[in-house]
């Protein structure tokens, strides 16, 4: 028998319940162990010698001093490494025409980026190892640099990786046919041209790994601090010839990801030829410096787009062009480009219009590579949409939110697809309309708004529609080629005490994997909660899955649980039906005890039913099969994507002054479809809306004209900090996906994939006034002060 | 470089007596030499506040100071500070407001809160974001550790009127 998910009223009814996280109190208490803290017995430490160039040719490297320096163990260039590990190219089947060149962990001889590593030093310590780099001798003849996105574009352009037949890394078209007419009969037509900057993760803890090679097994151990440990346990195993069942990786606590951590960087893939070359364990962690210079960076996009409306304010069609710059090189194995068909896939979607044409290039130059980071591409896409939509409402005179209400797709359209293809099983977006304008009292702000205008206060309101992407089924990557799984697996056990262990495939990064996890197999085993231990993050001691990015952990991870758990409790009440001679139908699990399900009476305790299984076999009839663990994997079917949706409005003042703006308040409604845990829904939000802000605001990787990165530390880039930062007024709403039983969708892009574009919206109306706009991010007060004229 | 030199502080109420080079940062005296790996690193400039620890009962950028600096001292991270039960109530709040993710900036975060409370009972909502200024936090949006702090600067006060003057 099983109640509806998130009825409240029941024993162990803990799906839909706002708990707190178990394994966070070991992090309260300073007992985190993250791959930084880690020590292993003979450890060795890396540190890499950077080009300084942007591009360049390598024409000799001197090595022999930085050998003899105190401690070194090894020094190693590519040419070492390119020995032991097979290159890897950074494209994915699906994307027609993709090109990028072969990488290496260390370059064989061209630099692409200022920044790159060049060679490694291996030392007792990584002060000796630093101390080593200097006394390196690399000879470079610089090349000319392509950093400029549409100078890279030019047929006569100088290229950003030798050899490479242009900078045109991919190219994709979309095309409904019809464009041309609608514009030509629209009544009104708005565009703009959209700069989004380069920003990165900056996870509180840098990239870190701790590669253990042991050479008397042919083993190979990594701790590193990443999403995925699965997809590094292929890789790792593929590059480097390992068989996969010799190489274990295992993800222990991690200081933040966001996307960040699920790329293939060269150091990383060095330090496990380092570790082979020297048969001991070593580490690499990314110093700050380091990080803004080779972790991934994200966006870099220059969007013109327009959009054509009748007379009524309906939206007709949309025309996009987007031009997406990425490095010297394509990420591997996600690559740089799906950030780019996500843009151009995502906009106008949560609108009715059906026409629609895009153009995507995605760039080579010489920067460090951008990739996917948290809600790839969807920024840039409803950031887009959303102005031109309330351009689109100032040209027509209609008010934002009258605008969205007319245009949205209706709550009962439903199923539907977009004109790019997507298909939308179920969403909500005109009661999130509704419920945001009541949760921020709209009107009443609006009012506020004139009485302030007339006293020289401006204020600002934006709203930001959005769909966001989750649950990603093959579609994703493996159509692509690309050996990530969409899948996840899960072993739930009954221990001889009666306690439930699960180890799964989804990770944690403190987003609260572990806890849901938890609550969805007491809930449906029915059991206590403080009795389920969840581990996560082994490729040796969990099930092969896709572990967690694209939002899947509660959708994709939770079903799995969910049905492992399910598995498990038949097993249970069909071995309490042997030993009570009952029959299985009439008992039920509830808080640990195997009851009679009608009375509710106590028949059996789990603990004593495991006693007797794991223990005192003989007393149980001899073709009793006691299965007391069960393997279980699921992968999505149905929908390609799980899509979910909400809507976000931003409050903000302007100083015209200055330029300054203060964030005044936000507000978020949300529908991820089954909420497991309030609490940490909530949170995943607010964590996003932040990031989203710091895009929008303040958070941008600055390079001259030549390539060089110019604000590359902590003190020179802007992290939002608490006292910028507003508080966030989140909502609900639940359409849950009937693709599962669980009904989960994802919750932890959305925060950001609208905010930075409630942002901008809210901030072009508060210029109104000033018959200014601004379609740059960061919105930097030099920026707001040039679009005020005031400079 | 030069020759290590002998130090002699309080570290979580324990005195040790270690050898440190003079370019030791005190963040790498804790971690790498006591093990006491709760300190974190997060920019090693003094920006990010993942490094706090409390020097002679002051916050302190541990990235910034030099281990040989801290000589004579007393020193507390949040170890100590747990084992002590200083920052219970916070770590409590913390847990149950879920005013952490992945809790890298969490220690931290708990040094600045108790440092603010320490000066301020009872500070509005826009002081202690002021006051976490200093404090990087990349996954929660701040928003919950304002009101963790908040409740706990709120609980501290019921205590305190609750015992007889
Ligand atoms: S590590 Fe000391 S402030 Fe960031
Ligand atoms: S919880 Fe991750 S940085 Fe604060």
């Amino acid at each position: 028998m099983n109640a509806p998910l998130g009825a409240l009223d029941r024993p162990n009814s803990y799906i839909g319940r706002s708990v707190s996280r178990p394994n966070a109190k070991r992090l309260l208490a300073g007992r985190g162990r993250y791959v930084t803290d880690l020590a292993l017995p003979r450890m060795l430490h890396a540190a890499f010698l950077r080009s300084p160039y942007v591009h360049a040719r390598i024409v000799s490297i001197d090595t022999e001093a930085a050998r003899a320096m105190p401690g070194v163990r090894l020094v190693a260039t590519g040419a070492d490494l390119a020995a032991l590990c097979t290159p890897w190219t950074g494209t994915l089947d699906h994307f027609k025409g993709m090109k990028s060149a072969p990488q290496h962990p260390l370059p064989l001889d061209e630099v692409t980026w200022s920044g790159q590593a060049v060679v490694a030093v291996v030392a007792e310590s990584r002060a000796e190892a630093e101390d080593a780099l200097g006394a390196i001798e690399i000879a470079f003849e610089d090349l000319p640099a392509v950093a400029d996105l549409d100078a890279a574009l030019r047929p006569d352009a100088d290229r950003a990786a030798n050899g490479a037949e242009d900078n045109l890394c991919f190219r994709a078209r979309l095309d409904t046919g019809d464009v041309e007419d609608r514009f030509a009969a629209a009544a009104h037509v708005v565009e703009e041209e959209f700069r989004f900057g380069r920003h990165t993760a900056v996870t509180l803890e840098p990239r870190a790994i701790l590669a253990d090679w042991d050479a008397s097994e042919g083993k190979l151990t990594v701790h590193h601090a990443t999403q995925t440990p699965y997809q590094f346990q292929d890789l790792y195993s593929r590059h480097y010839g390992i068989p996969e069942a010799n190489v274990r990786v295992i993800a222990p606590d991690i200081g933040g990801s966001f996307g960040m951590k699920l790329h293939v960087y060269h150091e990383d893939m060095a330090v496990i030829g380092l570790s082979m070359l020297c048969a001991r364990p070593v580490k690499f962690v990314a110093d700050r410096l380091e990080s803004f210079v080779s972790d991934i960076h994200a966006r870099d996009h220059r969007v013109r787009a327009r959009m054509a409306v009748d007379a009524s304010g309906e939206i007709l069609a949309m025309d996009v062009d987007d031009a997406t710059a990425i490095g010297a090189f394509s990420t591997y194995p996600r690559t740089s480009a799906v950030e780019g068909n996500q843009v151009i896939r995502l906009m106008g979607a949560p609108y009715r219009f059906r026409s629609y044409r895009a153009e995507l290039s995605v760039v080579f130059q010489n920067k460090v590579q951008t990739s996917q980071y948290r809600a790839v591409g969807h920024p840039i896409a409803c950031a887009v949409t959303e102005r031109l939509v309330d351009m689109a409402a100032e040209r027509l005179g209609l008010d934002p939110a009258e605008i969205r209400a007319r245009n949205l797709i209706p709550d009962d359209a439903y199923p539907c697809d977009s004109p790019t293809g997507y298909k939308f099983e179920a969403l909500s977006h005109q009661e999130s309309l509704a419920r945001l304008k009541a949760l921020m009292d709209y009107d009443g702000l609006r009012a506020e708004q004139a009485t302030l205008r007339a006293r020289g206060v401006h204020r600002g309101i934006g709203i930001a529609s959005f769909v966001e992407i989750s649950n990603p089924s093959p579609a994703f990557y493996g159509i692509g080629g690309a050996r990530i799984s969409a899948q996840d697996g899960a072993v739930v056990s009954v221990t001889p005490s009666g306690e439930v262990r699960c180890a799964i495939s989804v990770t944690e990064q403190g987003q609260g994997t572990e806890t849901i996890v938890g609550q969805i197999v007491a809930d449906q085993l029915g059991v206590p909660r403080e009795r389920v231990r969840v581990t996560t993050g082994d490729t040796e001691t969990t099930p092969h899955g896709g572990a967690t990015w694209a939002c899947r952990g509660a959708g994709i991870g939770g079903e799995t649980a969910l049905q492992a758990a399910r598995r498990l409790r038949s097993n249970i009440l069909s071995l309490a039906g042997t030993i009570l001679q009952a029959k299985p139908a009439d008992l039920d699990l509830r808080d640990g005890i195997v009851v009679e399900a009608s009375s509710g009476s106590e028949r059996i305790a789990l603990s004593e039913l495991a006693r007797i299984a794991y223990f005192r076999s003989d007393t149980l009839p001899p073709d009793t099969s006691a299965q007391l663990t069960v393997a279980h994997h699921y992968a999505p079917q149905g929908y390609p994507f799980a899509f979910t949706n909400g809507i976000q409005g931003c409050h903000v003042e302007l100083d015209a002054e200055t330029g300054f703006v203060t964030i005044l308040k936000h507000w978020v409604v949300e529908d991820c479809g089954r909420i497991i845990n309030p609490l940490l829904v909530d949170e995943q939000i607010r964590g996003g809306v932040v990031q989203g802000l710091g895009a929008a605001f303040f958070e941008e990787c600055r390079y001259d004209e030549d390539g060089q990165l110019t604000n590359g530390s902590l003190a020179d880039y802007l992290v939002p900090m608490a006292c910028e930062m507003p508080d966030i007024v989140v909502g609900h709403i639940e359409t849950p996906t009937a693709d599962t039983v669980l009904g989960a969708k994802g919750c932890g892009e959305a925060g950001t994939a609208a905010s930075s574009a409630a942002a901008l919206n809210a901030v072009n109306d508060a210029m109104r006034p000033f018959g200014a706009s601004i379609a740059q991010l960061p919105m930097t007060p030099t920026r707001i002060l040039a679009a005020l004229g005031q400079f | 470089m030069t020759a290590p030199v002998a130090i002699t502080l309080t570290v979580n109420g324990e005195r040790l007596t270690r050898l440190a080079e003079p370019r030791e940062t005190l963040a790498d005296f804790l971690r790498r030499d006591l093990g006491l790996t709760g300190t974190h690193l997060g920019c090693e400039m003094g920006v990010c506040g993942a490094c706090l620890v409390m020097l002679d009962g002051t916050p302190v950028h541990s990235c910034l100071s030099f281990a040989v600096q801290a000589d004579g001292s007393a020193v507390e991270t949040i170890e100590g500070l747990t084992e002590s039960a200083a920052v219970t109530d916070l770590q409590q709040a913390f847990h149950e407001r879920n005013a952490l993710q992945c809790g890298f900036c969490t220690p931290g975060m708990l040094v600045t809160a108790q440092g603010l409370l320490a000066r301020k009972a009872s500070p509005s909502r826009e002081e202690i974001r002021d006051a976490l200024s200093g404090n990087y936090c990349r996954c929660t949006g701040y928003e919950a550790i304002v009101d963790a702090i908040e409740t706990v600067a709120r609980r501290r006060a019921a205590s305190r009127e609750e015992l007889p003057a």
